[in-house]
């Protein structure tokens, strides 16, 4: 979701509900911003003149709001009074890999609360890295009637008790999306709690939930619902199961399995082979833990119109991908571990020409015992093959420049390009080379590139590279690269068009860090970990730059004057009111 | 129906690593056996410590003993090698991810003496010894070995599937005359009779398995004979 900022640079205090005119041009412009959609359209609306933005705030129903801590609930109410709809994100995106402590924050409650008095007719909440309670989501399922839609991502602090009480409660949810959370799983009940007389369900997404849930009630639940169009179960659920559930819901669009490797009698398997050819309108399909390439065949009518595919549960052969993506000609985004190994991904190149987005993820990231995986001539053959290739996230345990001038050169239209080479700090294979040249050749050739991830061993070059030439660039992760200041400076001087900078393991400094004071309040965010940053040079940044947030995380035992993790933000909220005693507000 | 996995790769060490792999020794648990597989992370009780380390000194504070010598005791807690440190946080994927991932994915490499090569299989598709076995017997049959050998692979699933709860006696049983026994290597580096332990606790362990000509299990025999006179 590539969506801009709610411009929030105007002093909205001076604009209540009685500075709303009454006159028929507003309501006319009202009437056309109400079918803009997209929120970087809105905000260049809003900032046209004072009708505009009085327009623009009326009519929006949906806000995004990509940094929790940048506004308060409270300005967002007093600034858009007809919101349907919230996303919001929370933690920087580090915490996904366990840099942030627990109790840092982002929680959703005080926003619950102004919602619930400003907002009592919200539909949609969709929350990302943010914590949010058992007690938030009795709340939630008891302040708003209309509540349709809940997609909590990468989100911890609740529990499937709190699920029940959703399930209880909200008469009209259409959407309940549980993804890669850290739940607390108490068992599956919280399926059962959805009442006979619920039938409004149209995407249901558990797949990441571990318990066994009451099948006799998930069976009922699909056949009442019979607008579902998004279904994805847990593991917990055999491929007979799953028959069963298809026969009943044929209009489904996305489709996650459960377990693929069940022992199957040859009428079973008949069975579960004809439902599935009856399910024509499914376009996505996941799940398939532990797919065998014994059953897969059963797919092969699904495959036909399929545009998404994700096997990064299952992990295939080679032989058993080629097979399946033979039946995938509509592929446009795939999914996969690397156990399927550079002759999977040639497969890839000679089955999938439409592809656009590719992601491979490492099976056993921390085994080096068994060598296997993928390596650059995997992904110069999918290059080879799908030109329309934009998106990919590649993780592989090396690489060489020449592959990667070869793959640009292929694929010269990405958008995003997240290259891990797992092995911190490691050098192109053949030349012993560093890999500035790859990520050079990525942002000359590339110029649409919004989001890069560079690894392997990385001199200040790739940032000088990255300054001079990604004109387009939003986002950039770097890890354990870099050889000086120079290198960070010339990103912060050199990217117009950038948000979000996240940087651990790396030798930058203070004066990197000063050097991008003209910078941050154009960003969303910065981060920077374990690099050379000191307390001073923080301190020196909050006094030259009031309106950022300049927050350190100091751990245990860790010197004085290190400022081991540094979050710095735009906000016109202020300090955090509700931070834990281990975050320093400079 | 036989599975239809890739060849694994040919592997002519097969018998090159029937001697170190079966030495006894004194080490500690937690150490490595051979040099090779100086991811101390991998062995150790310590997988979980972490220690960012400082690439461009190109080694950590605690740099392995030199690689013959299997058994000195390295500090006790994980030794992470210079440059293949477990550092936290990376590589970057979500826990969530790596815990599903993890309980899907478990690939040990399955030698059998006397075959060309070894054959790697998934133990995360299997409930129990007896599936785990029949596809052992399944994955052999292609390769040229002897029929009274696959008969003997046989009985020892026949034997596992009868009585769930005294698989240690029954396999004793297919021991006796029978010329492959079921072998794994833990954790900790030591071989170990396939069957002693509950299956969960047994994919958790397991890093490899050898289907063993019992001549050679002679080493394993008494142990496992001890461990059975109070069961038998």
């Amino acid at each position: 979701m590539e969506s801009s900022e709610v411009n929030m640079s105007r002093d909205s205090s001076e604009l209540d509900e009685s500075a709303r005119g009454s006159s028929s041009p507003d309501l006319a412009l009202e009437r056309v911003l109400s079918l803009l959609k997209s929120h970087r359209d809105r905000s260049s609306v809003s900032l046209v003149c004072k009708d505009w933005y009085n327009a623009e705030r009326w009519s929006r129903t949906h806000v995004f709001i990509g940094n929790c801590y940048s506004v308060s609930p409270e300005i967002v109410a007093r600034r858009f009074p007809k919101i349907r709809s919230v996303t919001l994100k929370g933690k920087p995106r580090f915490s996904d890999f366990n840099l942030v402590p627990q109790n840092w924050g982002a929680d959703i409650h005080p926003w619950l609360v102004v919602f619930a008095a400003k907002y009592p007719f919200l539909e949609e909440l969709r929350l990302k890295r943010m914590t949010i309670s058992d007690e938030s989501l009795e709340f939630l399922a008891v302040s708003f009637p209309n509540f349709k839609a809940l997609s909590l991502l990468s989100c911890d602090g609740f529990s499937t008790d709190g699920l029940a009480i959703i399930a209880t409660h909200c008469k009209n949810l259409t959407e309940l999306d549980i993804q890669e959370n850290g739940i607390d799983d108490k068992g599956g009940s919280w399926l059962s709690c959805f009442p006979e007389s619920f039938t409004s369900l149209e995407a249901l997404n558990f797949a990441n939930l571990t318990s066994d849930i009451n099948f006799d009630a998930l069976e009922r639940l699909v056949g009442r619902c019979k607008s579902m169009r998004v279904l994805k179960v847990n593991r917990s659920i055999s491929l007979e199961q799953l028959q069963r559930l298809l026969v009943n819901a044929l209009q489904l669009a996305e489709l996650g399995t459960g377990s693929f490797s069940q022992e199957l009698t040859f009428r079973q398997y008949e069975e579960l082979e004809s439902t599935l050819s009856s399910s024509k309108n499914i376009h996505t399909l996941s799940g398939l833990w532990e797919a065998k390439g014994l059953h897969l065949p059963a797919l092969y009518p699904v495959c036909t119109h399929l545009t998404f595919l994700s096997l990064s549960y299952a992990p295939l052969q080679s032989g058993e991908l080629a097979k399946l993506l033979a039946h995938c000609p509509q592929l446009r985004r795939l999914w996969v571990l690397d156990t399927v190994e550079d002759e999977g991904l040639e497969a890839v190149g000679s089955s999938c020409p439409l592809l656009e987005e590719l992601r491979v993820f490492p099976a056993d990231p921390f085994d080096e015992d068994i060598i296997h995986g993928v390596t650059e001539a995997g992904f110069v053959a999918v290059s080879y093959g799908c030109p329309r290739l934009h998106y990919v996230l590649y993780f592989c345990r090396q690489m060489t420049n020449a592959a990667v001038a070869t793959i640009v050169q292929n694929c010269p239209d990405f958008t995003h390009f997240r290259l891990c080479i797992m092995d911190p700090g490691q050098p192109d294979y053949l030349t012993n080379e560093p890999m500035d040249e790859a990520f050079g050749a990525v942002v000359k050739t590339c110029t649409k590139l919004q989001r890069l991830s560079v690894s392997g061993l990385l001199t200040d070059l790739t940032f000088e590279y990255i300054g001079r030439y990604a004109k387009n660039l939003e986002t950039l992760s770097v890890a354990f690269a870099g050889s000086s200041d120079w290198g960070m400076q010339c990103v912060l001087t050199g990217c117009p068009k950038l948000r979000k900078l996240e940087i651990r393991d790396c030798p930058f400094g203070n004066a990197a860090l000063l050097s991008g004071l003209d910078k941050y309040e154009s960003m969303r965010s910065l981060w920077m970990s374990a690099c050379h940053v000191t307390m001073d040079g923080c301190r020196q940044l909050a006094r030259e730059m009031p309106r950022l947030n300049v927050e350190v995380m100091k751990e245990d035992g860790s010197d004085d004057s290190e400022a081991d993790k540094v979050y710095v933000y735009r906000s016109i909220a202020g300090p955090r009111r509700d931070a834990p005693p281990f975050v320093l507000t400079l | 129906m036989s599975l239809e996995e890739a060849p694994g790769s040919l592997e002519s060490d097969v018998t090159s690593m029937r001697f170190e792999d079966t030495e006894l020794t004194l080490g500690l648990p937690g150490e490595g056996r051979s040099p090779a597989v100086i991811a101390g992370v991998k062995c150790s009780a310590k997988r979980g410590f972490v220690e960012t380390v400082d690439l461009k000194l190109g080694s950590c504070s605690r740099a392995p003993s030199g690689g013959g010598d299997t058994h000195v005791n390295e500090a006790g807690a994980g030794k992470p090698p210079p440059a293949k440190a477990q550092v936290i946080g990376w590589p970057p994927v979500r826990s969530s991810r790596k815990k599903a991932i993890n309980e899907s994915c478990k690939y040990v490499k399955v030698a059998v003496d006397g075959a060309p090569y070894l054959r790697k299989v998934n133990l995360g598709v299997y409930s129990n010894y007896h599936d785990l076995m029949k596809d052992l017997e399944n994955l052999f049959t292609c390769c040229i070995i002897r029929e009274y050998q696959l008969i003997s692979l046989s009985l020892i699933c026949i034997h596992l599937n009868r009585k769930a709860d005294r698989e240690e006696s029954k396999v004793m049983d297919a021991v006796k005359g029978m010329e492959y026994v079921p072998t794994y290597e833990d954790k900790d580096g030591d071989w170990m009779l396939v069957g002693d332990v509950p299956w969960k606790m047994f994919i958790e362990s397991c890093k490899r398995i050898r289907l063993m000509k019992s001549s050679e299990a002679a080493v394993l025999a008494p142990k496992a004979s001890l461990k059975c006179s109070g069961t038998c």
